[in-house]
């Protein structure tokens, strides 16, 4: 089977094959250029996606609640993206990625596409290139985009700078008010949800977060809401999607929706030149001058801190690179 | 620098509750590298069929023990081919007779691979024979 070329890959993205999607997502975790230039190429078709980030700790219900959803979302009409991240191995390399199988209805819709991304070694949360699948599945013309974070825990936080509406989900259980107050994901929330409304600790949980958020009331604007659901049970979920939908609107109303966006594009561009900066580091080999520094290190007569520092001018940007990168642009 | 992985879709088509044997899979998968969507067990063909698509993979490992392999596999595999999806690897495993395998290895399944098989035989099939993307 011939090899299809970038010209045929971004025709049949342009209508619409799932196929075309699928593969620019893939090219963009690989770090294959095809990613970036097709996507350079859908500069026409700016994303108005809504972005709703999911996180919480692990257990607590985040697959089957983005599965609820994106069923109510689908049934209004809008045609919905889901990237659910898992956590990748630090020793193979490989990961199991587990999120699908609790969206067994969503994923068949015509209107719906679930894709699983490995984190590949990156923290806070998400893979590396979720903010650009984001924009591919925005560009693709999703009216929702719904990102499901890996879920170990209170420092994921990375989901804020991908997300239009950040929700965070908690479970009955999982600590008291002192817990509540730590810095983290509960800082984050702009819609919390407590699952498993079923189970005992539930309204205990609502509180300590109604009481947690009662601390810092002055300096809200928006004032989260603390939904009870059970995903199981059918219960509170179009509660859920109300009070998010509320904060959308907060966003339209309040104009903060575009620099909210705006955000978003520079902290991708940090991330991208994060990523640039880590791949000179990576590739630095400690030649010439920079090599006594090295070997200073090793010996310990100088500090790793200070050799850092006094290596960064090692580091030249041919000129020939910046013209180059300003043509592309 | 590129950081290419091979995906797989391990599923469990029709009735079969017996997951072991694909879950073992699963992780073996992953302990060598590779990225595995278990979208696990009761799986009808288009829910098999989506997480191909969506999740452009490059291996399907389908697993039945149930002896509904005869129908279920050639009907997976005309949707697959239906999707245009012909440079996918796909492989089946569970309980399999020999001679229900040649229909199905005609149907566009590449290989079987029985139960007790080493994980590391299926590993270095995948790696021999999976697609450049």
């Amino acid at each position: 089977m011939a090899k299809r070329t970038l010209d045929e890959w971004e025709e049949l993205f342009r209508a619409g094959d799932k196929r075309a999607l699928a593969r620019a997502i893939s090219w963009v975790e690989d770090r294959d250029p095809r990613g970036e230039a097709l996507a350079a190429r859908l500069a026409d078709r700016p994303p108005t996606a809504w972005v709703l980030g999911i996180t919480g700790p692990p257990g607590v219900g985040k697959s089957s609640l983005v599965e609820q959803l994106a069923l109510r979302l689908l049934d209004q009409g809008n045609t919905v993206g889901v990237l659910a991240v898992d956590p990748t191995s630090p020793f193979s390399g490989g990961a199991v990625l587990g999120d699908r199988i609790r969206m067994q209805r969503t994923v068949v819709q015509a209107g719906a596409f679930v894709r699983s991304m490995g984190t590949r070694g990156a923290l806070g949360g998400l893979a590396r290139a979720t903010p650009a699948a984001i924009h591919l599945l925005g560009a693709f013309g999703h009216d929702v985009v719904i990102v499901e974070t890996v879920g170990v825990g209170q420092s994921e936080v990375e989901i804020v700078k991908s997300a239009d509406t950040s929700v965070v989900v908690e479970a009955p259980g999982l600590g008291d008010s002192v817990q509540a107050i730590k810095a983290g994901i509960l800082e984050i929330g702009d819609v919390f949800v407590v699952n498993k409304a079923d189970r005992p600790g539930a309204n205990r949980a609502a509180l300590e977060i109604e009481s947690m958020l009662q601390l810092g009331l002055e300096t809200l604007d928006w004032v989260p809401p603390v939904v009870q659901v059970s995903a199981t049970k059918r219960t509170g979920l179009d509660e859920m999607l109300v009070a998010m939908e509320k904060h959308r609107t907060h966003l339209e109303e309040s104009g903060t929706l575009e620099s909210v966006r705006a955000e978003r594009r520079r902290a991708h561009f940090f991330s991208a030149l994060h990523e640039r900066l880590e791949e000179l580091a990576r590739d630095f080999t400690g030649a010439g001058a920079a090599g006594e520094l090295l070997a200073g290190v090793a010996a310990g007569t100088i500090t790793p801190e200070s050799a850092a520092a006094r290596v960064m001018p090692c580091f030249e940007l041919a000129p020939a690179e910046v013209e180059e990168a300003q043509d592309a642009a | 620098m590129s950081e290419s992985k091979i995906r797989v879709v391990v599923a469990k088509p029709g009735l079969d509750g017996h997951d072991r044997g694909a879950k073992i899979i699963a992780r073996a998968l992953r302990d060598a590298g590779m990225e595995v969507v278990y979208t696990g067990i009761r799986q009808t063909p288009d829910q098999i069929v989506s997480a191909v698509v969506q999740e452009d993979a490059d291996v399907l490992c389908l697993s039945i023990l149930s002896g509904a392999h005869n129908h279920l596999f050639p009907k997976i595999m005309k949707l697959v081919h239906g999707e245009g999806l012909d440079d996918v690897l796909v492989l089946g495993g569970g309980i399999i007779p020999e001679e229900d395998q040649p229909p199905l290895l005609e149907a566009g399944i590449q290989a079987i691979f029985g139960p007790g098989t080493p994980t590391g035989e299926i590993i270095s099939y995948i790696r021999d024979n999976v697609r450049e993307r």
